[in-house]
């Protein structure tokens, strides 16, 4: 795994920045590890955190030295203590739920708190184990969560424990105390005082969290001159204009899809990424359920590269950004929102435009109950003209509402960071705070960033990690995880949550309102008191968020009461933002000209994606985001160039599985090399069917040069072509091969069936004329055909139920199984070998021609087959049927013959072939589950249905002398799945959820003819399509 | 008493046909006491003995029975009674799988007793024994064959026996010490 | 015990026709003393040093990549989801096969009364000894805990454990073992009287002493031999069993389960069949260059070769036969997944290697079917070691090729052998064949005693049984 030779140098040009040492370096890159054991055993890393007495030892002499070296033996000894015990933060937090308010050993504490992604929070429940954060679940109670989950937030206790995380503050990579940097940053700004802070530039990501912008406000009154600047590469500029286009005001749309029969999707990835996804998940899939036709939604989909939502169309269209614009025009006028004349004049295709026509029919067909989204990554036109059309078809109010914006000051990001660019280039910068974030990596290529930082005289960052930001940068301030940190968020629709820490920061970092009040008068507040004096303003003084006075308003006496169920519920009540009633300038809209902001409309088209794993690189060193397989392409450890299977044809791209892993595993990809606006890349190709042709798809959040020992050196840098004027997709790229190829660790690159019905599909008519035309062409034995007598099982009798009509593969249930079960990260070298071990995988295959396929998503884990054919050959009898009907693992007894995965049907076994658990790192002892043993090496592991939370329910019940209520155990998939396609229960009790779902004409059970009889069965597909486009 | 002082009279002939006629010759002479040696069987010796049947067979047979039954009894015993358990929806007492075992117990045990009942039977392993002190007896593992007349046979008298070997033309007759 | 020991010759028994399986003009005297004088007397073969010299070097790559297994884990191999066995099962069967010859020889053709068996036995009951030795390594490394191995066992514990007697392991377990034991025996018990003649001609004082107390104190009575027939032929008769049942046994592991390609009913017999197929293979390979090197073409004669390159005919196309059935039933039970394996064997990713094992296991062996091949003896080398290959990709296709792609597409993948799959089986290779040359250089290849048997001298006159028969 070499680093791509592209990736700029974040060091050129910075002439200071070359005194900031790079801990990173000091491992040859080939020698980088990617597996957690490794990382223990890295020396660099190893004095980081066993270092008891710090090399600065030597320098006790000079008393400021001394005071260093104290702090640092502080430092040191709370890492120690890390390995021993966790400290709870001193202030008051509030355990979630009718808990017992002093923990009892043994049993775990809910606390609820959001987690704050791309301006906006989730709110979160966080499992804590004797004060250690162990597990991340959604909150019930939060409207952007409903106790559903993503893969980011179900990752975050790792990030949490991270050992590669910034843990001291450096000043040029040497150790400083805070003192140290209070000292440097008070001076800098009495410096600006006389200029009233024309020399300060403050750096943050969107903000959505009112106490940070009040504090913002606050140090922005004291410095009139200075600017606040904003830069989320993950951003939704493209929306924001939009808006401002359709309503002349930034406003945020939220869509209620509940009450949508139709909705249109303009290359929007709505269910599975975005603010809101979970909770639009949720409702979508809730009205996927054939057994109530009637409410069955109908999603047309018109998209570049395949997605989440794509997959779930009942009509996927693949199609170029660009022509997707035309598309939206062209639906546009066919509604009749702009001149219909032009609609030929739009260059769509006599085939798309008869689609179009039936779209439209059916829009309007259901005026009031449609909907149309338009995705980030179309342009600001693009939305506008979403905005007009569900204006038009009368949906607004009632699938869709508007309401002032989430975030606390939204700008143009783009601007606003090229305006700060300018600035620093015109040296009218001497201080450059950057709050977190990390735009020396993020920022587009063509605003040469790096050389710009270099010309301020001061520059401070706050982050997780000390990376390649950290590195231009004098001051490297740790900044404290959301888990350990006091803040508050909103939520997509405005709600506000508190966030409390879970404990205490690991490695002494700071949060950004500890950082902002350096800036304040009274540096030394704590978080808590920050965000809790913010609120008590907010409520002596009303509802008018992000705007604060300076003054501390008397606490009222309720505000207490108030504040502990805050904390309790994780929802702040009544701060939903109110819907506006909006007027569409249709006039200006109707003007619109396609492509109008396209300077060249030849060549291939680049889209630029964030990650499904690593987002816009801030995950990068994530090992659980890392080695998750990528929603379709199972794509591990890599970005890649993707492109259609037509292209890779003409362009004689060559992917071919390897002998090792195969299909399974090592994929060898041609390097091409993407020449775009001057730059260019190289990356890995990979075609994907369902992808537009002439078209590439390149992921951010690869090629970083200082993630930590997991991210750095993983995929390449798509920001390196990235320009800030075309920032999601631009024309007129060139692809080029370069002879070279490159291993991908792929975990499924055949996608075909072979006529093996592992999904079963069908259309909506179909199945409402004959409900088991499921079934036709698939046998399943009798139950009597054995020589044996059946087996009873009395008591309970745990069974699941998977809904593939309803998984969007979003792949939260893999993650969560995996920080649920402790199910270790092996890294790029094993996964090409074909050894991962993930519980639950979520296949995906294609049915249909390559270019227009539709795709579908599997949940596999153990099916726990009643008659389960890996127990009988099991020669110690180290997997044994329970009296509930569970295939229980016993690891201490399994010798590893590896005969039981043989004969597994499902290949859902995991094998630990070395030892996989890193058995020496502190910090993630910290993080794994106590309920659940750690297995190592030579032993067998698979799903056990969570087994550790039905006795934990069992227990329970059985004190409480009843029986366990369904509903009452959640597996850590069904937990986390925001499509609800996982239901879990007792098939014992007729009125269960999971038996009702069993008893559906839909059920079916995953290779039936086997008479393996699964307790996993899954629930067929059925597509609504819309008759007059036939299948 | 004076023959007590040796082990016996031993004959050395030069092919079995000799030997055989010779150890049939002594048995009618009747002489029983005795044991014939040579370098590889020879049936109709144990017949010119007078040794029929062996027991050996019946000891095999009841080795067989027990390791058979052993080993069926082991499996039904720890399948169904010390740790039963639901395997892959099977019974507890699934027989049919239960044979192979059964079946290698019943061969094991069989084997075993074969090799040890013969060994016993021959009173082996026996490091010592007389008629090694007769130097020409190494052939015996050779090319000769000896005809060895016990001193304990009521009939032996050591110049009758001597006499009664030599008229049977063997290539020599010596003194076995004991 | 034989100071003044004077050998003596006796006249050679001539004019009594050709023995069947031995040269002319040999004695009890001169068989006993040309064999016993490879182990006694001769001066070892410089060829055997070499020999002795590579082989030992192969087992310390034997060593190495066991030491590294213990230390690293079975993840040091190419074994991975869904090729859960590769190489190192492979190899196991491959061995059993091999070992599966010494105890057909001695017992089957014994109780057949094939007297050619008799010069050939010997060396071919330790090369299964030693063939079993090796086999067995691999099962015992291969688990993810080698050191808890012992697990397999139903010993009382603590715990009250015991294992799970419905495994096909479990089977392998008591076959395999009780194969190893009984082998031992019978070889053992084969070596006893020759043991004997080796002491009694030892001149060393080390050798009388060793062989001595290998011997027990054998004197070769006349009621001893009377037991020790009984018990030999009892042997055999057991042994028949015995070694039909073990491959039979290893095919299990592959037939009850239900991966395509595995779960057949053919499997027992044409396991059994291949056995027998590699195994005389392997004797063939052994026999001919040491006949060549030891001078011993009086004993190991063109009949054997012959014979033995009839009954690899043979066998080699009832294994034939197998994949013919194989093949076909996949295809007339209409079953997809049987379907697609045996396609997937043809056309897949490792259909070079099947259609390799078809040339070497099928086609080769044909040529057996002309006279001069069978009696032309480096012909018969060439052969011998393709079928030993054959036989092993046998193995391979039927291990790797049905696991890696079964039931469920989304879990296809590919297996690749690293160095240390490599290492470990070239190494049991340098094993077996040091302890076979040990086996030569210490102990009687060619059974002494059943070699004086054959001889004509060894006949008693009729005249002589007849008034035996009289009483």
């Amino acid at each position: 795994m070499t680093p791509n030779p592209e990736v700029p140098n974040p060091y050129v040009g910075g002439d200071r920045s070359r005194e900031v040492s790079d801990p990173g370096s000091r491992l040859p890159r080939e020698e980088w590890w990617r597996t957690l054991d490794e990382l223990a055993d890295d020396p660099a890393f190893r004095d980081r955190l066993y270092n008891e007495f710090p090399s600065e030892i030597e320098a006790i002499a000079d008393p400021v030295a001394r005071r260093t070296f104290l702090k640092l033996m502080g430092a040191s000894m709370a890492l120690a203590g890390v390995t021993a015990c966790t400290r709870q933060p001193a202030e008051k937090i509030v355990p979630y739920v009718r808990q017992p308010e002093e923990i009892v050993p043994g049993r775990p504490l809910f606390y609820a708190t959001a987690m704050p992604l791309g301006g906006v929070v989730t709110g979160l429940l966080v499992e804590s184990h004797e004060g250690r954060p162990t597990k991340i679940e959604g909150n019930p109670l939060h409207p952007g969560s409903l106790g559903a989950s993503d893969v980011f937030a179900q990752a975050a206790v790792l990030g949490l424990y991270d050992p590669d995380r910034s843990q001291t503050l450096t000043n040029l990579g040497d150790i400083r105390p805070w003192s140290a940097f209070l000292g440097t940053i008070r001076a800098a700004l009495s410096a600006q005082q006389p200029l009233k802070g024309a020399g300060l530039r403050l750096l943050t990501e969107s903000v959505s969290s009112p106490t940070l912008a009040a504090q913002i406000h606050e140090a922005l009154e004291r410095f009139p001159a200075a600017k606040w600047h904003q830069w989320d590469p993950a951003s939704h500029d493209n929306a924001r204009a939009g808006a401002k286009l359709a309503f002349g005001e930034y406003l945020d749309a939220q869509y209620l899809l509940d009450g949508a029969d139709i909705i249109v999707a303009l290359d929007a990835d709505f269910l599975a990424c975005g603010p809101g996804a979970l909770r639009y998940a949720r409702d979508f899939s809730a009205r996927r359920r054939p057994e109530r036709a009637d409410r069955m939604n109908r999603l047309y989909a018109f998209e570049s590269m395949p997605t989440s939502t794509g997959s779930r169309a009942d009509h996927r269209l693949p199609l170029a950004p660009r022509e997707i614009e035309r598309t939206a025009h062209a639906l546009a006028a066919a509604i009749g929102i702009r001149p219909a004349d032009s609609a030929t004049a739009l260059g769509v295709s006599p085939a798309l435009q008869k689609t179009l026509t039936a779209v439209a029919k059916d829009l309007q067909a259901h005026r009031g109950a449609s909907l149309v989204i338009a995705g980030d990554g179309q342009p600001p036109a693009v939305h506008a003209l979403a905005h007009a059309m569900n204006d038009a078809l009368g949906n607004v109010g009632r699938t869709v509402v508007y309401t002032s914006t989430v975030e606390a000051a939204p700008v143009d990001q783009a601007q606003s960071l090229r305006d700060l660019v300018a600035d620093m280039n015109a040296g009218r910068v001497d201080l450059l705070l950057i709050v977190g974030g990390n735009p020396a990596y993020t920022a587009p290529a063509d605003l040469k960033i790096a050389d710009a930082m270099a010309k301020v005289a001061t520059r401070v960052h706050l982050s997780l990690y000390d990376d390649e930001t950290s590195a231009l940068c004098h001051w490297q301030i740790p900044e404290a995880h959301f888990l350990e940190a006091w803040s508050d968020g909103r939520a997509y629709d405005g709600t506000v949550s508190i966030i409390q820490p879970l404990i205490a920061p690991l490695y002494g970092g700071k949060s950004a309102h500890e950082l902002l009040a350096a800036m304040s008068d009274r540096p030394e507040r704590s978080g808590y008191d920050i965000v809790r004096e913010h609120w008590q303003r907010e409520r002596a003084g009303g509802q008018t968020a992000g705007t604060g006075a300076s003054r501390p308003a008397p606490p009222r006496p309720e505000f207490d009461q108030d504040w502990r169920r805050w904390l309790h519920d994780g929802v702040v009540p009544d701060t939903k933002l109110a819907a506006k009633t909006v007027t569409v300038r249709t006039d200006a809209i109707a003007r619109f000209e396609p492509g109008a902001n396209r300077a060249t409309q030849s060549g291939v088209e680049v889209c630029f994606r964030n990650d499904p794993s690593t987002l816009d690189g801030r995950f990068a060193n994530n090992g659980w985001l890392q080695e998750l397989p990528k929603p379709i392409s199972r794509l591990t450890w890599d970005n890649a160039v993707f492109v259609s299977p037509a292209m890779a044809e003409r362009l004689k791209f060559d992917n071919t599985p390897s002998w090792q892993g195969g299909e399974h595993g090592q994929i060898l990809a041609s390097v091409v090399e993407i020449r775009y606006r001057g730059r260019t890349v190289k990356g890995p190709v990979f075609p994907l069917p369902g992808h537009p042709d002439n078209c590439a798809t390149i992921h951010l959040g690869y090629g970083r040069t200082r993630a930590g020992h997991v991210g750095t050196g993983a995929g390449f840098n798509a920001n390196a072509i990235r320009t800030s004027d075309a920032l999601w997709s631009g024309a007129g790229g060139e692809i080029v091969t370069t002879g070279d190829t490159f291993s991908l660790a792929c975990t499924q690159y055949h996608h075909l069936m072979e006529g093996r019905g592992m999904v079963r599909a069908v259309t909506r008519d179909e199945f409402e004329k004959n409900p088991r035309s499921i079934h036709e062409g698939h046998e399943e034995p009798a139950r009597t055909m054995t020589l044996y007598p059946e087996h009873q099982y009395e008591g309970y009798k745990w069974g699941m139920s998977i809904d593939v009509n309803a998984c969007i593969g979003c792949n939260a249930c893999v993650v969560g199984c995996q920080a649920e079960n402790n199910i270790p990260v092996i890294g790029k070298d094993q996964v090409l070998r074909g050894r991962e071990m993930h519980w639950i995988r979520v296949d995906s295959y294609y049915r249909g021609p390559a270019d227009q396929p539709e795709t579908y998503f599997q949940p596999v884990p153990c099916m726990h087959c009643e008659n389960a054919p890996c127990e009988p050959v099991c020669p110690v009898g180290a997997t044994v049927h329970s009296d509930e009907g569970l295939n229980d693992m016993v690891y201490n007894r399994c010798v590893g013959t590896r005969y039981c995965s043989n004969n597994c049907p499902y290949k859902v076994r995991r094998f630990n072939f070395l030892l996989y658990q890193d058995w020496n790192t502190p910090s993630l002892k910290l993080m794994r589950n106590p309920d659940v043993s750690v297995r190592s090496r030579g032993v067998m592991e698979k799903c056990t249905y969570c087994v550790q939370r039905i006795n934990a329910a069992k227990i329970d019940a059985e004190k409480a002398d009843r029986r366990v209520a369904d509903g009452e155990i959640k597996t850590a998939c069904q937990q986390a799945c925001p499509a609800d396609a996982i239901i879990f229960g007792d098939l014992n009790d007729p009125k269960s959820r999971v038996a009702q779902l069993q008893a559906e004409t839909r059920n079916y059970s995953l290779l039936a003819d086997l008479n393996t009889r699964p307790r996993t069965t899954y629930l067929a597909a059925v597509r609504n399509v819309n008759p007059e486009l036939g299948d | 008493m004076k023959a007590r002082s040796s082990y016996g009279l031993i004959a050395e002939f030069e092919d079995p046909t000799a030997l055989v006629s010779a150890t049939h010759r002594a048995y009618q002479a009747g002489y029983r006491r005795m044991d014939a040696y040579s370098p590889f069987p020879i049936e109709e010796l144990a017949e010119a003995l007078g040794s029929h049947h062996s027991k050996l067979p019946l000891i095999v047979l009841i080795g067989g029975l027990c390791g058979g039954i052993g080993g069926y009894a082991l499996q039904f015993w720890a399948a169904t009674m010390a740790y039963p358990l639901n395997v892959g929806g099977k019974p507890l007492h699934s027989w049919p799988a239960f044979i192979p075992i059964t079946f290698e117990c019943t061969i094991l045990v069989a084997a075993l007793s074969a090799v040890f009942g013969m060994l016993a039977l021959n009173g082996l392993p026996m490091p010592y024994h007389p008629v090694f002190n007769v130097a020409r007896f190494a052939l015996a593992s050779r090319n000769r064959f000896f005809l060895c007349i016990e001193s304990t046979d009521p009939r032996f008298d050591p110049d009758d026996t001597r006499k009664f070997l030599n008229a049977l033309g063997p290539r020599e007759v010596t003194s076995v010490a004991d | 015990m034989a100071e003044h020991f004077v050998p003596v010759e006796d006249p050679p028994s001539a004019g009594l026709g050709t023995p069947p399986v031995i040269a002319p003009g040999y004695t009890f005297g001169t068989v006993t003393d040309k064999i016993s004088a490879i182990v006694l007397t001769r001066k070892t073969p410089r060829g055997w040093y070499v020999g002795f010299g590579i082989a030992f070097l192969l087992t310390m790559v034997l060593l190495v990549s066991v030491s590294y297994l213990l230390v690293e884990g079975i993840g040091i191999w190419g074994n991975n989801q869904p090729v859960g066995w590769a190489f190192e099962i492979t190899n196991f069967v491959w061995w059993i096969g091999i070992g599966h010859a010494g105890t057909l020889i001695s017992a089957i053709l014994l109780l057949l009364r094939q007297t050619w068996r008799t010069s050939i036995n010997r060396f071919a009951e330790a090369m299964t000894l030693f063939a079993v030795a090796c086999a067995g390594l691999f099962p015992a490394l291969h688990t993810g805990r080698p050191w808890l191995d012992y697990w397999l066992l139903p010993y009382p514990n603590t715990m009250g454990i015991w294992p799970q007697f419905r495994s096909p392991i479990m089977w392998d377990v008591f076959a395999v073992s009780t194969y190893a034991t009984v082998s031992f025996l019978f070889w053992f018990v084969g070596l006893l009287p020759d043991l004997a003649t080796l002491r009694d001609r030892s001149q060393s004082k080390v050798g009388r002493f060793v062989y001595g107390l290998l011997a027990m104190g054998w004197r070769g009575s006349a009621r001893h031999w009377h037991q020790y027939d009984t018990a030999y032929l009892l042997l055999a008769g057991l042994a028949t069993p015995l070694v039909v049942s073990v491959h039979t046994v290893v095919s299990f592991d592959f037939a009850v389960a239900i991966v395509p390609g595995w779960h057949t009913t053919i499997f027992p017999p044409y396991f059994v069949a291949g056995a027998i197929y590699s195994g005389f293979a392997m004797v063939l390979t052994l026999a001919i260059p040491i006949r060549a090197v030891y001078g011993l073409e009086d004993f190991i004669t063109t009949r054997h070769l012959e014979n033995m390159a009839k009954v690899m005919l043979v066998t080699g196309l009832i294994v034939a036969y197998g994949y013919t059935v194989e093949a076909f039933i996949a295809w007339y039970s209409g079953n997809a997944y049987e379907g697609f394996m045996i396609w997937n064997r043809i056309t897949g990713p490792y259909r070079s290697l099947y259609w390799a094992l078809l040339f070497c296991n099928v086609l080769t062996p044909q040529v057996l079917w002309f006279r001069r091949v069978r009696k032309y003896a480096p012909g018969l080398f060439v052969v011998s070691l393709i079928v030993n290959v054959g036989m092993w990709l046998e193995r391979f296709v039927i291990v790797v090729t049905s696991l890696h792609r079964d039931f469920l597409p989304s879990s296809w993948g590919m297996y690749r052998p690293t160095i240390w799959d490599w290492g470990t089986y070239v190494g049991t290779i340098g094993l077996f064949v040091a302890l076979l040359l040990l086996f030569l250089r210490f102990l009687p290849m060619i059974s002494i005693f059943e070699m004086r048997t054959i001889l004509p001298a060894a006949k008693v006159d009729e005249d002589v049984r007849e008034d035996l028969r009289v009483i």
